[in-house]
């Protein structure tokens, strides 16, 4: 096929923090690299994060990466694989001092060294009293790590792709990823990029549910990508969510709202958590409050035109205290709905925040498959990290922190190894062909002309439709019964986008073909996530089950894989050893 | 003037927050800006995620003037879209 070819030693699918931080690994280390990234670098998601990143520098309370492994496995409901676990709490200091000295500008205590705030989840002593532990740049931390990356890529000239879409992984017969087709957004040129190395950074799949803090751009392209060429993904049932997200929007409301003195009331003007939570009440976990909304939207009683949220009462505390110790909360609710919590409640909904699982990999970055004899056999030359990886050190819940960590250090980890590999790996493989090909038929399916009989599909109706349904039957309240409806509805879906055209065709900044494709990644995430959810018949860490309250380890330790090539799902056993230190045994896990 | 598709895809953003603020901005208060105001829009467009969100949402004062002569109608489209 007459393509404009390129060939580069090592492939970034991705230009958040992951990707950034693995080029910034390659280039030093002389490696031909480049990036593609759908959009410019540093408009990439990590710049929403704030709240900052976790390590044990112990600069204001004592601290040890012992501990912070113990919180994090504890965290992750023992899930979490502990080799992986301990390798990212022993990297954190350095990745952190590394970004310092990238120029992160991080916030200082007055003796020069970071400073550190306390989060929830963080433990001195193995579960005893708080510990601190995020260092944070004021409250753009994501924006500074992004920025700062981005601008040592320049210096150490990576060479970048900015606004190409990557449409699907190149891979031969023999199973090797050569690279990936894309193509560039502004003139709708697709474009082979070939490399010895390709490593998927593409970030979560957070735009699955109607309600979530994701931007936009969070349509899970990597893990469908993955999916499709073969490689299962791990752990998709376990999403976390926040009990209140602006409703209809999706931006947090802080807990500090429910702290001050804030609570929910459904349509009947009824202080419901009473009855859900008759101690805590509004102060409940996460997840039961998260429930308890779901369940009082589903019986009913739901506020609104569309009875599908509740509201978040603050009045009662009076327009001072609003405005001294809720000024943030009280600026979004303007700015986002037009209502001042200080007159009227707010609509809140639980949010879709972070993807616990994605493309398994190992703590090499490897992506690893059951492609041989193992459920473990590394997928060569095809790495990722980021959130669109699950080298499972979140395993069913992440830690506030801990995300941000998890790409600095498994996105330096994935280019030590991609040099390797390089070094023992110094020719390119020819190219299938028939890849390609299979892939241009991926894009050139969306030049279809509406036959005009009535039966084309358009792509925003079934977008919306599909985070409806998974917000409906995978979010917060998941049953069997529920799930397998969803299921249904999601494979109906994806049945209907086959049947769909664009209205555009025009080659340049086609925006409608992107979003068309993007669309076909969150069907496969969805029929992943679900598939997984409704697999798993206990409750641990974010997936929590009405129908299996319980956690179960004697059944339930193990990894979900979903694989989509044959609709299968299958299970891989935990990583409880780690690398050097004793195992944590799974234990109940209260705060 | 409608925007094209390459200001919509400058639309896309890294955050959520500033999806919104210019998602409607587009939908109700891009078609009525002359040829000045959708040259400050791109302006806009060019300033990090968290300035763009500090600027509209007043948090941050910016000098230039055709950008600031924006914000309050991008405020206003945001409100503009009934609370669910
Ligand atoms: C509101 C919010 C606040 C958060 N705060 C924190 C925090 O305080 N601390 C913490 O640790 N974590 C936090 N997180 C989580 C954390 O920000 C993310 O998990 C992390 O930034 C993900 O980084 P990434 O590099 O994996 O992906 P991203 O930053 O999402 O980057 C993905 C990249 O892939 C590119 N891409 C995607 N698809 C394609 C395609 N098809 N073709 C080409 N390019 C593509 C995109 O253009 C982008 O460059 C927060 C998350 C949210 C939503």
């Amino acid at each position: 096929m007459n393509l404009t070819r390129r060939k580069f030693d090592a492939l970034i699918i991705g230009a958040g923090g992951a990707g950034l931080r693995a080029a910034l690994q390659l280039s030093n280390g002389d490696a031909k690299v480049a990036v593609v990234s759908k959009v410019f670098p540093t408009r990439s998601h990590t710049v929403a994060a704030q709240g900052g990143v976790n390590a044990a520098l112990a600069n204001v309370l004592p601290d040890s990466w012992h501990w912070h492994m113990f919180d994090t496995v504890k965290g992750s409901d023992y899930l979490g694989d502990q080799d992986a676990i301990e390798y990212m709490c022993r990297a954190a200091s350095k990745v952190v001092y590394e970004l310092d000295h990238f120029g992160v500008p991080f916030s200082r205590l007055d003796n020069g060294n970071i400073y550190q705030r306390a989060f929830g989840g963080q433990s001195q002593n193995f579960g005893q009293t708080q510990a601190a532990r995020t260092c944070a740049a004021a409250d753009r931390t994501g924006h500074a790590i992004l920025h700062s990356l981005y601008q040592q890529n320049l210096r150490a000239r990576t060479h970048f792709f900015d606004e190409y879409f990557a449409v699907d992984l190149l891979r031969d017969e023999q199973g090797f990823v050569l690279g990936v087709l894309a193509f560039e957004i502004l003139t709708g040129e697709p474009i082979v990029i070939e490399a010895k190395t390709t490593l998927i950074a593409t970030g979560g799949a957070g735009q699955l549910f109607r309600t979530t803090t994701n931007a936009l751009i969070n349509t899970g392209d990597g893990m469908a990508m993955a999916l499709r060429a073969g490689v299962p993904l791990e752990d998709m049932e376990f999403v976390q969510f926040h009990p209140t997200g602006i409703a209809g929007r999706g931006m947090l409301i802080t807990e500090g709202a429910r702290g001050e003195g804030g609570f929910l009331v459904n349509a009947d003007g009824e202080r419901f958590m009473e009855r859900y939570a008759p101690r805590a009440k509004d102060l409940a976990s996460r997840d039961v409050v998260s429930r308890s909304i779901a369940t009082e939207v589903r019986e009913g009683r739901g506020c609104g035109r569309n009875r599908d949220h509740v509201l978040l009462d603050l009045r009662h505390l009076g327009a001072d205290a609003i405005h001294h110790r809720l000024p943030g909360i009280r600026e979004a609710s303007m700015t986002f709905l037009g209502i001042d919590p200080i007159e009227a409640p707010i609509p809140v909904f639980p949010t879709c925040h972070y993807s616990m699982g994605g493309i398994p990999t190992n703590c090499l970055g490897q992506v690893v498959a059951p492609v041989k004899d193992t459920p473990e056999d590394p997928v060569p030359g095809l790495y990722a990290a980021g959130e669109a990886a699950c080298v499972s050190v979140h395993g069913a819940n992440r830690l506030g922190g801990n995300s941000l960590l998890d790409i600095l250090v498994f996105g330096r980890a994935a280019a030590n190894h991609i040099l390797e590999y390089l070094s023992e790996n110094r020719y390119h493989r020819p190219l299938d062909e028939g890849a390609v090909e299979r892939a241009m038929a991926r894009l050139t399916r969306w030049d279809r002309k509406d036959p005009g009989d009535g039966t084309a599909e358009r792509i925003e109706p079934l977008r919306r439709e599909l985070r409806k349904v998974m917000e409906d039957h995978c979010s917060v309240f998941r049953t069997d019964e529920v799930m397998r409806e969803g299921v249904e509805k999601v494979r109906a879906l994806r049945e209907r986008l086959n049947h769909a055209v664009i209205a555009d065709h025009s080659a340049t900044f086609n925006t409608a073909r992107v979003e068309a494709m993007e669309l076909e990644n969150l069907m496969d995430c969805a029929l992943a996530t679900i598939r997984s959810a409704l697999g798993r018949e206990e409750s641990r860490g974010a997936h929590s089950r009405i129908d299996f309250p319980e956690r179960d380890d004697q059944h339930w330790l193990k990894h979900s894989l979903y694989s989509l090539v044959d609709d299968s799902l299958d299970y891989k056993p935990v990583r409880t050893q780690p690398n050097t230190v004793a195992s944590f045994p799974p234990k109940e896990r209260v705060y | 003037m409608e925007p094209d598709s390459r200001t919509r895809w400058r639309c896309r953003r890294g955050m959520l927050e500033n999806d919104w603020l210019l998602g409607q901005f587009l939908a109700q208060g891009y078609a009525q800006l002359d040829q000045e105001g959708r040259d400050a829009f791109e302006r806009l467009l060019d300033y990090p995620d968290n300035v763009l969100l500090d600027v509209v949402m007043g948090r941050q004062t910016t000098v230039d003037d055709g950008i600031a002569r924006l914000v309050p109608a991008i405020r206003a489209a945001a409100a503009a879209e009934t609370a669910p």
